[in-house]
């Protein structure tokens, strides 16, 4: 699979809407109940503009994307990001992240792709170092 | 209280065995918008080479977590929550979590550095199966921001 993959290549794309009822379920699924999470005078009184999304949520969304792509969540091997901006997320309404995935690197010895990341709101980066290491079948 | 860096090179003891349950690897999936098949059904599992459903890439800050707690929620570490923000998080996975895993951790606290009044706590969450083979390793920066003045 190596053979067909070029670095530079975009091998995915989505958009994935989050509300405040995602955060709940998430704090719920992950037991990261921090109120900045779901508690708009909680997240203010700390500085930020209102509640903010988990990294983690955004985190895990993102890999979705990844694993989708290459048919086996399994095949993810190594997984890091820098969290470099907060995703507010608005009452009512949404916020809508964008994933693109292209291939960073590719290593035809050991079967395996670099994908890197990037994870925007409003056109503005949120994740920095956003990389997937996948294995290839 | 500042946070204290005398816990750099702590390591912990393991910790109890998190059991990974089919119904909790659903629900975190569906939370994350982890849609693949390979974490709800069995039989998909099976054919990709997995003895049960598996588990989203980044479910193993679920079992990471409750041994970082062990550091976090020490008094005595100064850590005040409140102030913490998440800086970075990585997960390498040794093979992937499955439905039946029995998960014990050991939390290393590999670094603490404060500069202007930011510390930077960097842990390491080597997560392995009851026999010892080893399953992720997950590794957390927070940074914690110094108290308003």
């Amino acid at each position: 699979m190596t053979d067909a993959l070029t670095v530079g290549d975009e091998v995915a794309r989505r958009e994935i809407t989050v509300d405040r009822a995602r955060l709940v379920r998430y704090a719920g699924a992950s037991g990261d109940f921090n109120p900045i999470h779901w508690n708009d005078r909680v997240a203010t009184s700390v500085g930020l503009p209102g509640v903010i999304a988990h990294g983690m949520w955004t985190m895990g969304a993102a890999s979705s994307v990844v694993a989708d792509w290459i048919g086996d969540p399994g095949a993810v091997l190594d997984y890091q990001v820098r969290f470099t901006r907060p995703v507010p997320v608005p009452d009512p309404g949404a916020a809508t992240i964008e994933v693109t995935a292209v291939v960073g690197a590719l290593d035809p010895d050991a079967g395996t792709a670099r994908i890197d990341l990037t994870v925007a709101v409003d056109g503005v980066r949120v994740l920095g170092k956003a990389q997937a290491l996948v294995r290839l079948s | 209280m500042p946070v204290d860096v005398g816990y750099a090179g702590r390591q912990y003891p393991p910790t109890a065995a998190y059991e990974v349950g089919r119904q909790k690897l659903q629900e975190f999936a569906d939370a994350v918008g982890a849609s693949h098949q390979a974490h709800t059904e069995p039989s998909v599992a099976r054919t990709l080479g997995y003895p049960d459903v598996i588990a989203p890439p980044t479910f193993a800050v679920v079992v990471a977590q409750r041994a970082e707690a062990q550091l976090f929620e020490d008094p005595a570490a100064g850590i005040d929550f409140s102030r913490v923000v998440h800086a970075d998080e990585r997960f390498t996975h040794h093979r992937p979590i499955h439905a039946g895993d029995r998960l014990v951790t050991v939390l290393h606290v590999d670094s603490i550095t404060v500069r202007a009044g930011l510390a930077m706590i960097t842990t390491r969450a080597e997560i392995s199966a009851e026999d010892g083979e080893p399953v992720c390793t997950v590794v957390s920066t927070l940074a914690v921001r110094p108290e308003e003045s």
